[in-house]
């Protein structure tokens, strides 16, 4: 039997794209012999943007790669041309930039969690079908999202393409009475996460363990953002800087987007999974704690439990909050002076859904002469594509509407980032 | 005809072509005076910038199969056909968050929707010609509303 088309997927009238990514699963029997995920991927046409452009314009011209994760581009262009130009921040600026990304994760996986992952495991079309039973989860959801964006407002100037990041610090710096009115909500939010490690480790998983390589940051002192060695469980250990050496991009035909691989090693896994895995001796206390009544201990090999990882990197994100906002005293200035030099700078931070490469090369007039944006999506696209060929056999006796939702579930594990926008993902299992 | 303080907000993606109709129309508007948000137009975040507002117009790009330029008008108090949104992956759009907010009552008294029928959305392409021209039209008619509720309004 040929079943091709599965199901359509169709454009609402108000959708904006239909069609960005598509993932085409053939079947031979119980045998998967084709798998390819198309993905677009902006940031390259954003590498070519930047060319020409001064230095101090890339924070704001790569915040527009994504709506939902404009910090982490900000953060990744102004440490990599920081790196390039030989700057130190103040202390109380780096204090700053991870509670900005606390924000952007808590923006990112409150959106996640409730409103995209759960219906899944509860057996709902989507999360309006879900409000309608669950009406309290939805409105949690609402809340916890709203105070990452009160964080993310502060210190960015606005929720949507913040404008404040700059290299060398912040054009303005909150003062401590406006980070102090964050406390009582950031308090509840720290109590909503704890509940929502509690209630998604409730949810029923598929029996999916893969053999992954996690790649994530890891810093001696804390859970990842900023900084930190590139390290996997492989024995990788490296530096921002020697990235290119280690991972390869590979040109796929059935994508715009390039492969990321390990040189020699195939794909990997980054994101939530990875940086618990590899970080869980640095959560706080309040974390682990909650990691481990849920059942989570690294290292956690089943990709659909990453919906508990995300709450645990909530509950996370919320004590950091609160630890920074507890120690804050303002910087002496917002931002040290940037000089225009020539050099080339690396760095690779941690947004939500994994490590984020940029590397910029400037000119002595602090223009930038070229730009490389690795997002994480695109990291993940390989290993979403090994998945599949794993995942697919298990429902090859599933009716194929069912085959092909259950694989869709799949890929959402991994939040991706198809093209940095609202978008449709297009499944279609063809099965001989 | 509508009301002084009524809420405008242009949504889309600048980026994409004619994605962007909804945020270039909300800038028009503030180059004759009239304030208008603009955002990406996901779920939660247009349900937080509509919260306490009684009117509110939304613009935006669609893709309905009508031709591009098109300009439809919804009244989104009543039911709106809406696809399978969980096929998206990583975002909920203005449909999703006009479903969600009927659901969780937190729908405004009054919403309209204007929507321009647009025809390209890729990264980095330039607004048709049509949906330009449809712009213009969504922004004298909604000026001509604004304009006809002051006078109402002094009227009175």
């Amino acid at each position: 039997m040929t079943a091709s088309g599965g199901r359509t997927i169709k454009v609402d009238t108000l959708a904006r794209v239909e069609g960005e990514g598509a993932l085409y699963i053939k079947m031979k029997g119980e045998r998967v012999t084709d798998v390819k995920l198309k993905i677009y991927e902006p940031p390259r046409l954003f590498e070519a943007f930047l060319r020409g452009r001064h230095l101090s314009e890339a924070p704001d011209i790569t915040a527009r790669i994504c709506g939902i994760c404009p910090i982490a581009y900000q953060m990744s262009a102004v440490h990599a041309i920081e790196r390039a130009l030989g700057i130190r921040i103040d202390p109380a600026v780096r204090l700053l930039r991870r509670l900005f990304y606390c924000g952007e994760w808590i923006e990112s996986h409150a959106l996640h969690v409730y409103m995209l992952h759960a219906p899944d495991f509860l057996g709902y079309q989507d999360v309006i079908e879900m409000a309608k039973d669950h009406r309290a989860v939805v409105e949690k959801a609402l809340r916890l999202k709203k105070i990452g964006n009160s964080i993310v407002h502060l210190l960015g100037g606005r929720e949507i393409h913040p404008i404040s990041a700059a290299v060398g610090g912040f054009h303005k710096v909150p003062t401590k009475h406006q980070l102090h009115a964050l406390v009582d909500d950031l308090q509840w939010g720290l109590e909503a996460s704890l509940e929502t490690v509690r209630w998604t480790s409730t949810l029923q998983f598929p029996d999916f363990e893969q053999d992954y390589e996690f790649v994530a940051l890891r810093h001696p002192d804390e859970y990842p953002f900023n900084e930190g060695r590139l390290v996997s469980n492989r024995g990788l250990d490296i530096d921002a800087a020697e990235y290119e050496d280690r991972f390869v991009e590979l040109q796929v035909k059935h994508s715009n987007a390039l492969h990321s691989v390990i040189r020699g090693r195939g794909s990997y896994l980054v994101g939530p999974l990875a940086r618990f895995n590899l970080n869980f001796d640095k959560l706080p206390e309040v974390a682990q704690k909650a990691a481990m009544e849920a059942g989570l201990k690294p290292p956690v090999k089943n990709l659909f439990r990453s919906i508990t990882v995300r709450a645990v990197e909530l509950v996370f994100a919320f004590a950091e909050a609160l630890r920074v906002i507890a120690t804050y005293e303002p910087p002496a200035a917002p931002r040290v002076t940037v000089p225009d030099r020539a050099g080339v700078g690396q760095a690779i931070t941690e947004a939500p859904r994994g490590i984020l490469y940029h590397r910029y090369a400037v000119d002595e007039k602090g223009l930038i002469v070229t730009a490389k944006i690795i997002p994480p999506t695109s990291q993940n696209q390989r290993r979403i594509e090994d998945d599949l060929r794993e995942y697919a056999p298990q429902l090859a006796a599933w009716p194929l509407e069912e085959a092909t939702w259950k694989c869709e579930q799949a890929v959402r594990c991994y939040d991706p980032c198809i093209s940095c926008a609202t978008h449709f993902l297009k499944v279609e299992i063809d099965r001989e | 005809m509508l009301s002084v303080g009524c809420l405008i907000i242009g949504c889309g993606n600048r980026q994409r072509g004619d994605d962007g109709a909804g945020v270039l129309a909300a800038e028009r508007l503030g180059t004759l005076g009239i304030e208008a948000k603009t955002c990406l137009g996901e779920a939660s975040e247009l349900m937080e910038a509509w919260s306490g507002a009684d009117e509110v117009i939304l613009i935006d790009a669609v893709a309905t199969g009508a031709a591009a330029g098109t300009v439809h008008v919804w009244n989104a108090r009543l039911p709106m056909a809406r696809g399978r949104s969980s096929s998206s992956t990583h975002g909920m759009g203005v449909a999703e968050a006009i479903a969600l907010a009927r659901t969780l009552d937190r729908l405004p008294a009054h919403l309209r929707v204007y929507g321009i029928e647009g025809k390209r959305f890729e990264v980095g392409t330039e607004v048709s010609p049509e949906v330009m021209r449809a712009v213009e039209e969504v922004v004298r008619r909604i000026a001509n509303e604004i304009a006809q509720g002051q006078e109402s309004s002094s009227a009175r």
